[in-house]
């Protein structure tokens, strides 16, 4: 070939190779813009819009008259701009510097603040910064006005850096109300929340900067407590810069809680419970916790409610150290012992027992054999303090606490549904009769957990030997090797109650069921569902739904709802045995173990029902100290709970708090009832809603006697 | 095929009717390829327009949103003058005074290694700071430099038929290899890229044997792969270059560019978002897209319909210096002519293709549309010396 050809055809080569890369280029710009444009046009649309999320005011939560338990107070948070801060030399070192020294902090405590959750090196939440670029950092909370003056002032040292009021929970209601496990408290939204949204679009979605009920009131109403944000979106450029306003939504307030408790009853049981407690710290016995409820039979009203040991919301705010959540933790004061504590209810649980003989059709006027014990082979089953009693009325059995009498009812009911040759379909009266109660299913309080608590019966016994078998099976084959080593006596034991428990385990004995009938063995309950249980003896058969809040009511004083008594179950008893246990109550408190705390209390004008409990705790514990009742026997409106766990006996250690707490509520002096020494302004829970001022305020009672509180007053 | 000259005297005898007759300067204007100049001219144009509204809302220049566009009406108004007195030189004398040319040029490139002067901009020790605010990027001059020396060298043999002489060949490799180490010194890989893509070409015109161009192409495709393997190249300047193969998964600075040009590209559509409206080019979160990203307003702002005629504006360029090249009535012309073919063509494909995702990034302005001063001057320079090389072939033809 001609070196002239060879050119030509090169330069022709190059010319198509040139050709075809701009073919290619057109292709793929085809590829971009015309195939994908979608994906890319929502791309950049992520890139440019901004949301500023202000959060509405959230809702108060008032007492039932009306006294903020929880508002809301200014506090001053210093926040820092991210994006301001990068456009400084070295991301602003200078200017965290300086803060860091007007704060007294360090300044790594601050720059730790400002990294995003997730990037490499940032601390873990809720240290780390959770939320968007464009909204601002806050990186200290509750700093002094001075403090606050002196950044805002020298703009030039503190560029990005603001200090604002901003609003932050106030927990300290009226007469050191602490009620902690009923208020709950506010926490940052969890990546759980965030992602159960599936990725909503609604301006007033959750977003990770918001705060939300964690626990409590504050967790069981969070959306009509948060409100709903103000939502600005904008445009942006790369550097922050807006461009333009795309829209703008209006912040909604949160509305208001109206809670059917009263602070300064709440006060008067809290301190109670306390009282209790001591009582049984000073007769040497542990007293590690206990619960104190009190209830408005005729509508299920919780009007106070108490747990021990407690802690002081108002350490959430602004967050929680690292050191406090441990000691928390360790106090066991996180969760309330009233709605999800379980205990063995002992003998207040004979009011099911002799509910089940009423409802079998037993006589509940005849005489029974009150024994100082009954053998049942090997094991025996003994009166407290083995007394005997001889042939007493049921009723006196009640009064006294007599277990053989319904360890004799438990075992001909337990015969009568065919002994040892019952099928797991067999009858279980005294368990139908606790579940009708309440017992063993959750009470349907408005909280977000509570426990459901267990009733020992036949059931629970299939259902535990189901899950239970495979090991004991395994334990009786094997023989406990390594016990046998040391203590072959000890590993027979072990081996032959594993062989039975292994072949018959599910069976419901004769001694489940004596244990049964006086609230000891596989059962547990909690106190609110006992408050409950008794509430339903005192307004004749029903059982309600506890219930925390009245109302629901805007900030501008609307009613949006009120909140009616819901009936959880009825008693399904003959009219007789609910009229005998109303009968037979009040005489524990006249004649029976519920007589000491009541001395000198005017039982004559203010007859109190109740029923006593000391329930054996399995190891070396000390027992369960129970003091169950109602009043005014013969017109019934409160039932009150007291239990103090490892706190002796019922009448001894929790008797008098509950005497205390019926003398608040009735006014009772010495001997002397007058409604209007009550701590209830007016002597009774307010019919009518408290009033909310335009500006947001709640009208508060003024001195006792303002029962109705009307718009007019002020406090 | 048919003879070199045989070609071109053909086309002359239509192109060039008449032109006996008028003065010098009249044959000039008549003489001129329209059709490259318009394209050139309407290039530069669109380029003005898409810098304007890449640049109004750049926070750089607050007090004056539009002082960027009148340094760029500057900056084009210097470059078509310049371009203008290449075509007006005289041929034998540029062939001439090249040796100087390149001299000259060569010492400008070694300027920005001089304290007080040198400037780096983006990583690449290659710009000059001069009093006043302006800069100069010499790279850019010596691109037509290793042309106008290349071209010298490898047309050394008045007989068309007669391939270079080997002495030559290593001498024009030698002008393109020395500039092409400073550069790569400075980092300046793009320049690199394109200065070895030029080199090729001229070469391969120039009629070297098969087997010497198929072994300079394998050893600058091996000296590629060598640079990468024995980690001759910086880690950043990889990452740069590998970084348009999966810019969703890396997230350094390089990828993000990538990704946000693509972005604004595919956000385009059909019609673009209209002049001044695209979110992306306005909001400037494609990083420079004045300069090297320039092109990422177009596609956002244009859309296909406006960036394909863009692209036929640079292909109607190209094939006129194509069209120049084919008909020079020397070897000398033909491979000046090339050489600016090569240059413009690789150039074009390697900016446009790093916004669309297909090529790696690396810091080269867009032929006629890019803001930047040295750029548009040496372009323009460019089309004046195609024009150059026209006139003598049309005159030659006469």
């Amino acid at each position: 070939m001609h070196v002239s050809e060879r050119s030509n055809l090169r330069l022709i080569v190059l010319g198509i190779l040139i050709f075809s890369l701009l073919a290619t280029l057109v292709s793929r710009l085809f590829y971009l813009q015309v195939m994908e444009v979608d994906e890319y046009r929502a791309a950049a649309q992520n890139n440019t819009v901004r949301e500023v999320v202000e959060p509405a005011v959230r809702g108060l939560i008032l007492d039932q008259a009306g006294r903020p338990l929880v508002s809301n107070r200014t506090s001053i948070v210093v926040t820092i701009d991210r994006a301001e801060l990068n456009q400084q030399a070295k991301s602003g070192d200078a200017v965290i510097a300086r803060l860091a020294g007007i704060l007294g902090t360090t300044p790594a405590s601050i720059s730790e603040r400002l990294m995003p959750c997730g990037i490499e090196g940032a601390p873990k939440p809720p240290i780390c910064w959770n939320g968007s670029t464009y909204q601002a950092v806050p990186v200290a909370f509750d700093v002094d006005p001075q403090t606050a003056l002196a950044i805002m002032e020298k703009r030039s040292e503190f560029a990005g850096v603001t200090a604002k009021l901003t609003a932050v929970r106030e927990y300290s209601g009226p007469f050191d109300v602490n009620a902690a496990h009923i208020l709950g408290y506010l926490g940052p939204v969890t990546e759980e929340q965030i992602t159960q949204q599936d990725q909503s679009t609604a301006y007033d979605r959750l977003r990770r900067t918001d705060t939300i009920g964690r626990s409590g009131l504050e967790n069981f109403y969070d959306t009509q407590l948060r409100g709903k944000p103000s939502v600005t979106t904008l445009e942006v450029d790369t550097l922050g810069q807006i461009i333009n306003y795309l829209d703008q939504k209006p912040a909604v307030s949160g509305d208001y809680l109206v809670l059917t408790i009263d602070a300064k009853l709440q006060s008067v049981v809290e301190k109670q419970l306390v009282a209790a407690v001591q009582r049984a710290q000073g007769q040497g016995y542990p007293g590690d916790s206990g619960a104190a409820v009190v209830v408005d039979v005729r509508n299920g009203q919780i009007l106070a409610m108490a747990s021990y040991p407690t802690y002081d919301p108002s350490i959430w705010v602004g967050g929680v150290t690292q050191k406090q959540y441990k000691s928390l933790i360790k106090s066991d004061s996180l969760s309330s012992n009233a709605t999800q504590g379980l205990f063995a209810p002992g003998s207040t649980y004979k009011i099911v027992s002799t509910a089940a003989a009423g409802k079998e059709g037993y006589s509940l006027y005849s005489n029974y054999n009150c024994p100082k014990q009954v053998k049942l082979g090997t094991q025996v089953f003994r009166n407290y303090e083995s007394s005997a009693y001889g042939r007493i009325s049921l009723a006196r059995a009640l009064e006294v606490s007599c277990n053989t009498v319904f360890y004799g009812l438990a075992e001909r009911m337990w015969e009568a549904a065919g002994g040892s040759d019952a099928t797991r379909d067999s009858a279980d009266p005294i368990a139908d009769a606790a579940s009708m109660f309440g017992f063993g299913t959750p009470t349907g309080i408005d909280l977000p957990v509570e426990s459901a608590g267990r009733i020992a019966s036949r059931a629970f016994k299939v259902q535990n030997w189901e899950a239970k078998r495979d090991t004991w099976c395994a334990n009786a084959i094997a023989g406990y090797p390594d016990t046998r080593k040391t203590n072959p006596k000890l590993a027979n034991y072990y081996t032959a109650l594993d062989k039975e428990n292994c072949a018959d385990g599910f069976r419901w004995r004769e001694g489940d069921a004596l244990n049964a009938a006086i609230g000891q063995g596989d059962t547990t309950v909690t106190p609110l569902q006992m408050a409950m249980a008794f509430s339903a003896i005192a307004n004749g058969g029903t059982v309600y739904e506890p219930k925390l809040v009245k109302a629901i009511m805007g900030a501008d004083g609307t009613v949006i709802e009120r909140i009616a008594p819901t009936v959880k179950s009825k008693l399904d008893l003959p009219k007789s045995t609910i009229n005998f246990l109303q009968n037979t109550l009040p005489g524990v408190t006249t004649d029976g173990s519920g007589e000491t705390p009541f001395i000198g209390f005017p039982l004559n004008q203010i007859p109190v029902a109740s029923k006593t409990g000391s329930a054996q705790v399995t190891g070396d514990k000390i027992s369960t100290s129970w003091f169950a009742s109602y009043a005014p026997a013969n017109k019934p409106r409160y039932a009150i709970v007291v239990m103090v766990t490892q706190g002796g006996t019922g009448s001894k250690t929790s008797g008098p708090s509950v005497r205390k707490i019926y003398e608040a509520l009735f006014g009772i002096n010495g001997t002397t009832v007058n409604p209007n020494n009550s701590v209830l302004v007016g002597g009774a829970p307010s019919k009518s809603l408290p009033v909310i001022r335009p500006d947001g305020t709640p009208v508060t009672p003024k001195g006792k006697m303002s029962g109705v509180v009307t718009a007019t007053g002020s406090n | 095929m048919a003879k070199f000259y045989a070609s071109t005297s053909a086309d002359n005898s239509l192109a060039g009717a008449g032109s006996r007759a008028g003065a010098r300067g009249q044959g000039f204007w008549r003489d001129l390829d329209w059709t490259l100049l318009i394209a050139g001219l309407a290039l530069t144009v669109l380029g003005s327009v898409l810098v304007w509204s890449a640049s109004r809302a750049d926070l750089a220049s607050p007090t004056d949103p539009q002082s960027y566009l009148k340094r760029h009406v500057i900056n084009v108004v210097v470059a078509i003058g310049l371009g203008y007195l290449a075509s007006r030189l005289n041929y034998r004398w540029l062939r001439a005074y090249t040796p100087i040319i390149y001299g000259f040029s060569f010492f400008l490139l070694l300027l920005p290694f001089a304290p007080g002067i040198g400037m780096t901009v983006a990583g690449a020790r290659a710009w000059i700071d001069l009093p006043g605010g302006l800069t100069l990027q010499p790279s850019e001059f010596m691109k037509i430099a290793v042309i106008l020396m290349m071209a010298a060298l490898l047309s050394e043999r008045k007989d068309i038929e007669t391939e270079p002489s080997g002495r030559d060949s290593l001498l024009a490799l030698a002008a393109v290899g020395l500039p092409t180490a400073v550069i790569l010194v400075q980092n300046d890989t793009g320049t690199v890229l394109i200065l070895g893509t030029v080199a090729i070409s001229i070469i391969a015109v120039a009629g070297v044997r098969t087997r010497w161009l198929v072994a300079l192409i394998g050893g600058a495709v091996l000296s590629i792969l060598l640079a990468i393997q024995l980690g001759l190249l910086k880690e950043y300047q990889v990452a740069r270059l590998t970084s348009f193969i999966s810019p969703d998964i890396d997230t350094g600075a390089s990828a993000y560019s990538a990704n946000q040009a693509r972005i604004a590209i595919g956000g385009g559509g059909w019609f673009g978002t209209g002049l001044f409206e695209g979110p992306q080019t306005q909001g400037k979160f494609v990083p420079v897209n004045e300069s090297d990203f320039i092109f990422t307003v177009s596609g956002e702002e244009l859309g296909f319909i406006g960036s394909v005629l863009l692209i036929l504006l640079l292909a109607v360029l190209l094939w006129r210096a194509a069209m120049i090249a084919w008909k020079a009535d020397d070897q000398y012309g033909r491979l000046v002519a090339t050489g600016v073919l090569a240059w413009l063509a690789f150039q074009t494909f390697e900016n446009i293709g790093m916004t669309l995702g297909i090529m790696p990034i690396t810091g080269i302005p867009l032929p006629f549309i890019s803001a930047g001063g040295t750029s548009m001057m040496a372009v323009w320079i460019a089309i004046g010396l195609l024009q150059t090389v026209r006139l003598h072939e049309v005159r030659a033809g006469i």
